[in-house]
C-alpha cells in the first residue's frame, strides 16, 4: 500500500483557517491527508503541540497565520515565526526532517494560496516518507 | 464536563450529503465515547433543522452538542443561540466538514476526514466549560486626541449627543489644518468660514471641555475604562482674564517665524496663532520669550491691562477617566528636503503646497497676493508639480488622495489672480473621484487654460532669475523645459510622526505613512483592533474634508453606540494564570500584545479578563504551562491533535 502522509494544521482563526474555508467556497481540490485545528491565533501554537503531533505520528505539521503585519492580535504571527524557526533547529537535532515543519501566511481571501502550499507540502512529506518517530518505535 | 453529547450532522442539502456519507459517519459516531445521540438531517440551519436539535437536546437529555455542517464562521452564532435556549452557548461546538471537507475532497477521502474533523470536535466539547460572558462597566467620557476638523466634528457629535467630552489638542488653539487652507474645493468656499463656527461651537459647548496646549502622555487601562493623563503646557496667560486686545504683542520685543504660516510670517513670542483661534487667548511662547525665570523683559506683563499674565503659570499634570478615545491626530507634509531631486531647501521660489495655501489666505503673510517668495514679484509662470513624495517607490508608495484636487485649486486661483500667467501641471493621473470632483476638474482644465502636462519631472535647477523644470510629457514622449518663476510641490500626506507616540501609549499598530492601522480596511475602517478606540480623519489615511468629517461621524456613532449600554459584553476565551505555580519570570507579560498580562504586587502574571482578547500567544510562551486558555486549553489540543492523526 502506498504512503499517505498524516498531516496535522494549525490555523489561526482569522487568516489561514477563513483561507481555507475560501478554497472550500471556491471549490479547489487539494489532497484530504491534512486535518485542521482551528486556533485563535497562530501565536497559540505551543512548541508542544509541535512535538506532540510528532510523536503521535505525525509525518508533517503545518501552521498557517495571518501575514506579517496583518496579524488580528497585532504581533502574534511574529512570535509563530520565531518558534518555528527554533522548533526547525530543534527536529533536526531531534533526527526530523525540519521540512516536515511548515509556517506559511494565508490571508482570508488566499484560498488559491492554501490550496496550493497544503498540495505542495503533502507532495514533500509523501517524497520525505513516513515519520521516523511514530507512536509505536517510541514505545 | 460535557457527559451527553448529541451529535447532528448536516446534509446540506449535496453539499455535504453528495460527497460525505453522512448516515454512515452519524451511525458510527454514535458510540464514539462521550456521545449519547446522532442523528443527520437536510438542512440543520433551517427552523426545521433548529427544532430537531431543540426536541433531541430535551429528548435524549444531552448536555453538549456538535454541528457537523459548515465552517463556524457561518452558522456558530445560530446554533449556540439555540443551545443557549437549554445550557451554556458554549457547550456547542461545530466541525467543519463544509468548506474544509466536501467541497474540496473526493467522497471516500471526505468521508474519512469528517470523523477526524467529528472526533476532535467533540474531544474539545469535552474539555470545554461553562463561560459566562465578562462584563465590564462603561465610563460614559470621550477622549478626542485632535482638535482639527476631524476631531472637532467628532467631539461636537458626542457632546450634542449629551455625553461629556475631553477634547486634547496640542497646539495653542484648535483648527487643525483645516484653518490654515484658503478656499476648499470643489465648490471654492473659505475654508475658515466654514470651520469656525464649529470651532467656536466647540468652546461653548458645555459638554465639551476643551484642553488646547496640552498633550497625551500616558493612557492606562482597557475599553470602557481607560485613565489618561494629559499634560497641561503653561501659557503664562490667564485663558479667562485675556480679551484679546494685543497689547502684549504690540510690545514684545522677540520675534520669531510663525508655524501657523508655515513660517513664512512672523510672530512675537507672545501670540495668538490666527486671529479666530480658539480659545481666544494669547499664548506666551517659552523658546522664543527673552526669559521667563529670571525674568529677562516683562514688557508684556506691563502693557496687559486686564492682569491676565502669570510668569508663574507651571506644567499641570490633569488625570481622567474615559470609556472610550478617538485619535484625530492628522497629518503633516513628507519632508521637503528630501526631494533632493526637487531641490528644496535650497531655494526660496520652491514652496510645498501648504505654503501656497497660506499664500492664498487672505489671512496669509501675503494678505492673499501671489508672490515670488525670493523677489516679492507677481510670478508669471508657475509650475505645479503633484505626487512630489506620494506614488513613488523611492518615497511614498501610496497616493495621498487630496493633491489632484488641491493643485486644480491651486493653479485656478492662481489664475483668477495673475491673469496674464501661465500654469503648468505635471502629473500622474487625474484622481477626481469625490463628489463634483471630476467637474471641478474639467472646468479647470477646459475653462482656466491651465496646461496639464502627464509625466513627471525629473530634475528642478536654477539658471538666473528662473527656476528650470525639466520633465517628460509622456503622451507626446517629449522632453520638456519649463523657466518657471516659482514652482509649487503637491508633497505627500503622511501621519503626523505624533501619531506614533499616541499608538505606542494606546498598542494600536500603525503602517507606512505613520498612518493607524484600522481593524478591518473594509468592514471597520474607524476601529483600532484594541476595543475602545476608534480613529478620525488623516491619522487613519489621506483623505479630503467631506471624508474627514463622515469618518469622525462615524467614529462618534460607535462610541455612542458604546455608551448606550451600561455595561460591555466581551468573549470570555480568556487566559487563566495559575497563580499557584507561576514563577514570575514575566514571558507572558512581555509577549501580551494588549498589556493583559500584568504583574501583580507578589510578583505573579495576573490576566486583566477585560483587556485579553484571548489569542493566547502568552499560554504558549508560558516556560512551565502555567497559562491556559478558557475552552482552548493545551490538553484539549493535545486531545484534537491525537485523534487526528
Amino acid at each position: 500500500m502506498s504512503f499517505e502522509p498524516k498531516i496535522v494544521a494549525f490555523l489561526c482563526n482569522w487568516c489561514a483557517y477563513a483561507g481555507a474555508d475560501m478554497a472550500g467556497t471556491s471549490r479547489l481540490k487539494y489532497p484530504g491527508n491534512m486535518i485542521a485545528i482551528r486556533v485563535m491565533c497562530s501565536g497559540r501554537v505551543d512548541p508542544e503541540f509541535i512535538l506532540e503531533a510528532f510523536e503521535k505520528g505525525a509525518d508533517g505539521v503545518f501552521i498557517g497565520g495571518c501575514h506579517p503585519g496583518d496579524c488580528h492580535y497585532v504581533s502574534g504571527n511574529y512570535r509563530t515565526r520565531r518558534r518555528v524557526e527554533m522548533m526547525k533547529r530543534l527536529l533536526e537535532e531531534m533526527g526530523i526532517n525540519p521540512r516536515r515543519l511548515r509556517l506559511e501566511w494565508v490571508s482570508a481571501t488566499e484560498g488559491q494560496k492554501f490550496a496550493r502550499v497544503v498540495k505542495e507540502f503533502v507532495e514533500e512529506i509523501r517524497q520525505l516518507g513516513p515519520s521516523p518517530i511514530k507512536k509505536e518505535e517510541a514505545i | 464536563m460535557a457527559k451527553r453529547i448529541g451529535i447532528f450532522v448536516c446534509h446540506c442539502g449535496i453539499n455535504i450529503a453528495g460527497v460525505v456519507d453522512v448516515e454512515r459517519v452519524a451511525k458510527e459516531m454514535a458510540s464514539y465515547p462521550g456521545v449519547a445521540f446522532s442523528t443527520t438531517y437536510q438542512y440543520m440551519c433551517s427552523e426545521p433543522g433548529q427544532n430537531l436539535i431543540r426536541q433531541k437536546i430535551e429528548e435524549e437529555n444531552l448536555d453538549a452538542v456538535v454541528i457537523a455542517a459548515c465552517s463556524p464562521s457561518m452558522h456558530e452564532e445560530t446554533f449556540r443561540n439555540v443551545c443557549g435556549e437549554y445550557f451554556n452557548p458554549h457547550m456547542c461546538e461545530m466541525a467543519n466538514i463544509r468548506e474544509q471537507c466536501s467541497w474540496v475532497h473526493d467522497s471516500e477521502e471526505a468521508t474519512e476526514k469528517a470523523f477526524k474533523v467529528l472526533k476532535a470536535t467533540v474531544e474539545k466539547l469535552r474539555g470545554n466549560e461553562d463561560l459566562e460572558p465578562i462584563f465590564v462597566p462603561v465610563e460614559k467620557r470621550c477622549l478626542v486626541i485632535g482638535g482639527g476638523i476631524a476631531g472637532i466634528q467628532a467631539a461636537l457629535d458626542i457632546a450634542d449627543a449629551g455625553h461629556e467630552v475631553i477634547l486634547v489638542e496640542k497646539e495653542p488653539s484648535i483648527g487643525g489644518r483645516m484653518a490654515q487652507l484658503s478656499e476648499t474645493f470643489p465648490t471654492l468656499d473659505c475654508s475658515q468660514c466654514i470651520l469656525t463656527p464649529k470651532m467656536v461651537a466647540v468652546a461653548r459647548h458645555p459638554n465639551i471641555k476643551l484642553m488646547a496646549y496640552s498633550e497625551v502622555i500616558d493612557i492606562s487601562g482597557y475599553v470602557g475604562n481607560f485613565n489618561v493623563k494629559i499634560l497641561k503646557k503653561p501659557r503664562y496667560v490667564d485663558e479667562d482674564k485675556c480679551t484679546v486686545c494685543g497689547d502684549c504683542e504690540d510690545v514684545c520685543p522677540a520675534i520669531v517665524p510663525n508655524e501657523f504660516d508655515m513660517s513664512k510670517k512672523a510672530r512675537k513670542a507672545i501670540y495668538i496663532p490666527f486671529p479666530q483661534a480658539v480659545p481666544s487667548t494669547y499664548t506666551i511662547d517659552r523658546e522664543a520669550c527673552l526669559g521667563l525665570a529670571p525674568l529677562a523683559c516683562a514688557q508684556c506683563k506691563e502693557a496687559c491691562e486686564a492682569d491676565a499674565i502669570n510668569y508663574d503659570m507651571q506644567p499641570e499634570i490633569v488625570e481622567e477617566k474615559v470609556g472610550a478615545i478617538i485619535v484625530a491626530t492628522g497629518y503633516d507634509l513628507y519632508d521637503k528636503e528630501r526631494l533632493v531631486e526637487y531641490g528644496y531647501g535650497e531655494d526660496d521660489d520652491i514652496i510645498t503646497s501648504l505654503e501656497f495655501e497660506r499664500m492664498l489666505s487672505a489671512s496669509g503673510p501675503t494678505g492673499g497676493k501671489i508672490i515670488k517668495p525670493s523677489t516679492g514679484e507677481e510670478p508669471k509662470k508657475v509650475v505645479f508639480i503633484q505626487c512630489a513624495g506620494s506614488r513613488d517607490r523611492k518615497h511614498m508608495p501610496y497616493c495621498s488622495s487630496i493633491c489632484c484636487m488641491y493643485t486644480a485649486k491651486h493653479a485656478m486661483l492662481y489664475k483668477h489672480a495673475v491673469h496674464d500667467g501661465e500654469a503648468y501641471i505635471f502629473y500622474i493621473d487625474i484622481r477626481a473621484t469625490g463628489k463634483d470632483y471630476e467637474e471641478f476638474i474639467a472646468r479647470v482644465m477646459e475653462e482656466e487654460r491651465i496646461n496639464y502636462i502627464r509625466g513627471k519631472v525629473a530634475k528642478i535647477y536654477r539658471e538666473g532669475d528662473k527656476i528650470v523644470v525639466w520633465g517628460v510629457d509622456t503622451l507626446t514622449g517629449k522632453k520638456v523645459e519649463i523657466k518657471a518663476d516659482m514652482v509649487v510641490l503637491a508633497m505627500a500626506v503622511i501621519g503626523r510622526e505624533e501619531t506614533r507616540d499616541i499608538a505606542k501609549l494606546l498598542k494600536v499598530a500603525v503602517g507606512e505613512g505613520n498612518f493607524l492601522k484600522e481593524s478591518h480596511p473594509k468592514l471597520k475602517p474607524v476601529e483600532a483592533l484594541s476595543r475602545g478606540i476608534y480613529f478620525a480623519g488623516c491619522a487613519q489615511g489621506p483623505k479630503d474634508i467631506p471624508a474627514t468629517v463622515a469618518q469622525a461621524s462615524a467614529a462618534a456613532s460607535k462610541v455612542l453606540a458604546m455608551f448606550s449600554r451600561d455595561k460591555l459584553e466581551k468573549d470570555p476565551m480568556v487566559a487563566v494564570v495559575d497563580e499557584e505555580h507561576c514563577s514570575g519570570c514575566g514571558i507572558c507579560i512581555s509577549v501580551c500584545p494588549y498589556g493583559a498580562m500584568q504583574r501583580q504586587p507578589n510578583g505573579k502574571a495576573k490576566c486583566i479578563e477585560a483587556l485579553c482578547e484571548g489569542c493566547g500567544t502568552c499560554a504558549a510562551a508560558c516556560p512551565s504551562n502555567n497559562i491556559e486558555m478558557k475552552n482552548y486549553s493545551d490538553s484539549q489540543i493535545k486531545r484534537m491533535v491525537e485523534v487526528v492523526i
